[in-house]
């Protein structure tokens, strides 16, 4: 194994459930059936899919749903802006913690 | 975008031979990807057949406005190929022959070239019922002798097939030449003010989208969807049909895979996707495709590629309509392009 990483693995993702088929094949009917069409459209999700790749920082998935953005015709403005909601809900769920380190330091300063 | 045609360069993709080389080794070197003609052999698909014969497709020469970075024609202005009178009139007849209902002109520009208007009378008069035009839309809004062609088109009830890569300027331009976006929609507004693409005007406007890259088309329904919302909302543009179409590995857009280091990923993915179902409908076996001097391809890919069609002295001079029944198709690597994933052709995606 030279990486870590290697971008040929993303296509054995299905060889997963050579080892389990029965939770392999629940997994991938699941996963298939949440990025259909519904409430909210596939565009949409495809976006979701792609701020949360970013957010896990999987470069499996930050490879499938950027292309599957091109596929989609969403365009790289949307895609970044995606990213920012990422990187505020991450900078934010820092920062609101910071309520903590207030609260405790104010508790045991005099 | 470099403005000069890989002919012009002198580009060794400039030869059909030196690209059926490449697409012969590398990655579908022996024991590595399977060939096209291997992968639709497991299939028992092998040899592909053709269906009867429903659409001519004319080439009528690779002077084009345009150079984009994607075509695999490599049309630009600095091509001279154009098909003589004597080769149209052979067309007419045998589209009086065979009976052809469907003739697709495409180039370069069709519309560029000197016969274009007299053929497209001729052919109407012959009763062919859609006589398509695959228009790059600059050329209605090149010069002032082009501008009358959109009531030209309506006069005798053409069925326009435009490409627009994509509803924002950016992609389009990059793809199609700097301002190619902005002339793209001043003519489809000609064409709307002909009534093309309104609903009930019997006048069609379709769309061609191929990606802007090195991937496939998505969803051809779904981008059908946001062309024209986003082509309505932005500029009061209407069309009928949005057409995707899947870039092949063939002249500028191979040359492109290979310099921007994506042609092994993009034929991957092309293999990957290779979808059986596509395959009886694949336009290679109800199209005739024809070059400027009159050879003979079962489509404009293999025309591209110099694949003539398996028949001795295969020009449309040489043989009759009923010549050409039941043959095989000549396939290579550049057809796993329209078997992959929802398939493609020049009417769209096939499943």
């Amino acid at each position: 194994m030279t990486s870590y990483y290697n971008p040929q693995d993303l296509k054995k993702f299905k060889q997963i459930s050579d080892w389990n088929p029965e939770l392999g094949t629940k997994f991938f009917d699941y996963y298939n059936r949440v990025f259909e069409e519904g409430a909210l459209s596939a565009r949409e999700k495809s976006l979701i899919a792609l701020a949360v790749a970013h957010t896990i920082q999987c470069p499996y998935c930050i490879d499938a749903y950027t292309q599957d953005g091109l596929q989609r015709g969403i365009e790289k403005e949307e895609m970044m802006e995606a990213l920012h909601v990422a990187g505020a809900i991450r900078g934010g769920a820092s920062l609101v913690h910071g309520v903590q380190m207030m609260n405790l330091h104010d508790k045991l300063s005099m | 975008m470099n403005k000069k045609t890989l002919q012009r360069q002198q580009h060794l993709f400039s030869r059909p031979d030196k690209q059926l080389d490449y697409l012969s080794n590398g990655i579908f070197a022996p024991g590595k990807l399977p060939s096209f003609s291997e992968q639709i052999s497991r299939c028992q698909q092998h040899p592909l057949q053709t269906k009867q014969l429903e659409i001519l497709q004319l080439n009528l020469g690779y002077k084009c406005n345009q150079v984009c970075a994607h075509c695999h024609v490599d049309a630009g202005p600095d091509r001279k190929e154009m098909m003589s009178r004597k080769t149209l009139e052979q067309a007419l007849q045998w589209i009086e022959k065979a009976s052809i209902k469907k003739v697709d002109l495409t180039g370069g520009a069709p519309e560029m070239h000197p016969d274009f208007r007299w053929f497209v009378s001729q052919a109407k008069a012959l009763g062919v019922e859609d006589l398509m035009v695959r228009s790059n839309l600059t050329i209605l809004v090149a010069h002032q002798k082009y501008a009358d062609l959109p009531s030209f088109f309506k006069a005798n009830d053409i069925h326009v097939i435009s490409s627009l890569p994509f509803y924002k300027k950016e992609k389009t331009d990059r793809q199609r030449g700097d301002g190619v976006f902005a002339q793209s929609i001043k003519a489809l507004k000609a064409l709307n003010t002909q009534g093309y693409g309104k609903a009930d005007s019997g006048l069609l406007l379709d769309l061609v989208y191929n990606p802007a890259g090195a991937f496939l088309p998505g969803n051809q329904t779904a981008l059908q969807q946001d062309f024209k919302k986003a082509l309505w909302k932005d500029y009061q543009i209407e069309f009928n049909n949005l057409f995707t179409i899947t870039n092949l590995p063939i002249s500028r857009f191979l040359d492109y895979l290979i310099a921007s280091e994506n042609y092994e990923r993009y034929m991957t993915a092309l293999v990957d996707a290779f979808n059986p179902a596509a395959l009886s409908g694949l336009m290679c076996t109800n199209t005739l495709s024809v070059r400027w001097d009159g050879s003979l391809y079962d489509c404009d890919f293999n025309q591209m590629l110099d694949l003539k069609i398996q028949r001795p002295n295969p020009t449309l001079a040489a043989l009759l309509p009923e010549d050409l029944e039941q043959r095989t198709i000549a396939v290579h690597q550049h057809c796993y392009g329209c078997t992959a994933g929802a398939g493609s052709s020049c009417q769209g995606s096939l499943t």
